[in-house]
């Protein structure tokens, strides 16, 4: 029962889905405080080849390493993210142009790449990994098994994250002053809160949660590092706050939902399955999917900007006010 | 207006001098071999050239969708489909002998229809759906790069090579006949430099969107709309034609690039990992027309510049020339035109009572 189809793809949906669900995450807290950051995918890459460089270069027991690589991926994450808060919040250029350069800057043909080649990363399988958890008696239970048991401690700790900033953005102080800046800057400043700070802040942090983002593949899913490992992912993630409604524990919810899409094509390929095109449209299945997604929730009008920050995207001119 | 952009590349190539410094690299040796293989050494100009055709293309396509203030990010994807379209075309009209201008115009117009139903799809969902187009378009680039590997890799299709012996060995696309390819031509200067018929191509559109966005009404119209919804409403412009028209004739262009691509350099349907789809054409085609302002001839201008530095990536790519490189440089480029822009705009500002706030972005 283990073996069948479902239960692997749902199970390598949630592997799968992990980095989605990191980067959405971050992407949520920073455009609930009003920042737009369309260059997740340059992020996560950043994040994956600086978590793989740690764990080829840097000597130390196998747990360890792995917690400094993602360490250092959040940092490469946060570093990157820095240069689009700049441009934005302190220059307040065009929150889109500045995070599609991002994108240019760091992603599969930019800075990811030059690191990777610069370091030699790509001749190599990770020297250290990942590995799930539990003990193999525990991972054969029946369904809950692979699913729920057969995970990684990136998976885990990421559903602590999703409790985390539900706990953080409902039940904090400075989590509603994060709203507050998102929805309404002016009124925030009035308030005596530091909106630059606060965007600040979510937007190096959004940084540190792609960054670790791209390190699952580097370190969990597919371990080893080639330019473009995390294929658009970054994207995905972006939708899917639009589609989580900007809500932490929907981000899980859709994570999950399109990781099983992006397990499927592989899966079916090692059993041999063939319905029509399958290469085509089981790889292409996650991207349309989105596409459809997209659709059905902007198609109506007034359910479209459910849960978004009413100043997301727009700059804070205090002079202005 | 030249300051900002000229500006631009002077911190640009400053800052990735650091990132060259900081992996352990001389960066005033590496821009100067740079330089040479972009510009100076035998037979480079001609190598620059076929970089910055499809940029000028792609670049083109940016802009053109820009002006609407819609944000095609999709060129990519388009251009992998005009080339496929333009593939199948130059394969079905093509003959032996000499260029056919029959097989190369339905070549263009295959390319431009491929490229232009690809940017509709992005473009109706918008239109009709006020579906974000920029993450619509980005989704179909992985679909169109997709759609090019199943042709070929996957799947006996009308462009695969399915006799001979290298066939049975490795998928490879059906060369074009010779009637299909594009001639170019040459000037007799510093090794000889080949003018390829898409660069001429690329000029007319350049020429083409110039007049229709400063010499007609729809031009006017769609600036406005991008501008000013709300205004343009008022007046009665049709805001749905005007997205499909303009998506579509970005589309086009960017097919024309993939037609170009076929006929010009590659004469074959490129399905390699490592070929056509690592060119990034697409992606560098948003610095391109970003760079220019979204000004239809400066973007043959920067395009050039660029083409130089992408085609230098490629020669130099080695161990001591790391592949992101090129990227990296690109990304500065568009940082500081992004943050040079704005000082500029601040200066006016401060000299000056009270003027209109700068137009709010568009949220996604």
């Amino acid at each position: 029962m283990n073996h069948s189809l479902a239960v692997v793809v749902i199970a390598s949906g949630v592997a799968y889905g992990t980095p989605l669900l990191y980067a959405a995450l971050g992407e949520l807290l920073t455009e609930r405080s009003g920042v737009l950051n369309l260059g997740v995918e340059g992020m996560m890459l950043i994040g994956a080849v600086m978590g793989f460089w740690t764990v080829q270069r840097v000597h130390a027991g196998s747990g360890a390493i792995l917690v400094v690589a993602i360490g250092v991926a959040a940092l490469a994450g946060a570093l990157t993210a820095a240069i689009h808060a700049f441009l934005v919040i302190t220059l307040r250029a065009s929150q889109i142009v500045s995070g599609l350069a991002l994108t240019i800057f760091a992603g599969a043909a930019g800075l990811s790449s030059y690191l990777g080649n610069d370091f030699n990363l790509g001749d190599n399988p990770a020297r250290h990994q990942f590995h799930a958890v539990f003990p193999a008696s525990v991972q054969r239970w029946p369904i809950v098994g692979p699913i729920v048991f057969g995970q990684n401690v990136l998976v885990y700790v990421s559903w602590a994250c999703v409790v985390a900033v539900w706990l953080y953005l409902t039940r904090t102080r400075p989590g509603l002053n994060v709203r507050a800046v998102g929805d309404s800057p002016a009124a925030a400043d009035a308030m005596g809160i530091d909106v630059a700070a606060y965007r600040y802040a979510h937007t190096l942090v959004g940084g540190a949660f792609a960054g670790v983002a791209g390190a699952t593949f580097t370190l969990a899913i597919t371990p080893q590092w080639v330019d473009g490992i995390t294929g658009g992912a970054g994207w995905i993630a972006i939708a899917l706050v639009i589609f989580a409604f900007w809500r932490p524990e929907l981000c899980l919810v859709g994570a999950y939902f399109f990781g099983a899409l992006q397990a499927l094509s592989p899966e079916l390929q090692a059993r041999g399955i063939h319905i029509g095109p399958t290469e085509l449209w089981a790889n292409s299945l996650p991207y349309l999917m989105t596409i459809v997604v997209l659709v059905l929730v902007s198609a109506s009008s007034t359910r479209r900007w459910l849960g978004a920050p009413a100043a997301l995207g727009l700059p804070y001119v205090r002079e202005e006010r | 207006m030249v300051a900002v952009p000229a500006a631009s590349l002077v911190f640009a190539f400053f800052a990735s001098g650091l990132v060259l410094l900081a992996t352990g690299h001389n960066a005033l040796s590496s821009y100067r071999r740079l330089f040479d293989a972009a510009f100076v050494a035998n037979g480079a100009l001609g190598q620059t050239l076929v970089s910055a055709t499809p940029l000028a293309f792609t670049g083109l396509a940016a802009a053109a969708a820009f002006r609407m203030r819609l944000f095609n990010i999709g060129g990519e994807g388009q251009l992998l489909v005009g080339a496929i379209t333009a593939a199948a075309a130059g394969l079905y009209f093509g003959g032996s002998g000499g260029p056919s201008a029959f097989a190369i115009a339905a070549m263009v117009v295959a390319g431009c229809a491929g490229g232009a139903a690809w940017a509709l799809i992005p473009g109706i969902l918008r239109a009709f759906f006020r579906t974000n187009e920029i993450i619509t378009s980005l989704m179909l680039n992985y679909v169109a790069a997709y759609l090019l590997t199943y042709l070929i890799f996957n799947t006996q299709s009308y462009w695969r090579q399915t006799t001979g012996f290298n066939a049975a060995v490795f998928p490879t696309s059906k060369d074009l006949p010779s009637s299909a390819l594009w001639p170019g031509a040459t000037i007799h200067l510093r090794g000889g430099i080949l003018l390829p018929l898409g660069a001429g191509f690329a000029v007319l559109a350049a020429a083409v969107l110039w007049v229709l966005y400063s010499r007609t009404r729809f031009g006017f119209e769609a600036q406005v709309l991008g501008d000013s919804p709300r205004a343009a409403r008022y007046a009665g412009m049709r805001t749905r034609r005007k997205i499909l028209a303009v998506m579509a004739i970005s589309g086009a262009i960017a097919g024309l690039g993939g037609a170009s691509q076929d006929g010009d350099f590659r004469h074959t349907l490129d399905a390699d990992p490592n070929g056509l789809q690592r060119q990034y054409y697409g992606y560098s085609g948003i610095v391109v027309a970003a760079l220019a302002r979204y000004n239809p001839f400066a973007v043959l201008l920067v395009a050039f510049l660029v083409g130089g530095l992408q085609n230098a990536g490629n020669t130099l790519q080695g161990a001591d020339f790391p592949s992101g490189l090129v990227g990296v440089i690109q990304g500065i480029i568009l940082f500081s035109a992004l943050g040079g822009e704005l000082l500029v705009r601040y200066r006016i500002r401060i000299s000056r009572r009270p003027a209109a706030a700068p137009p709010a972005p568009e949220a996604a």
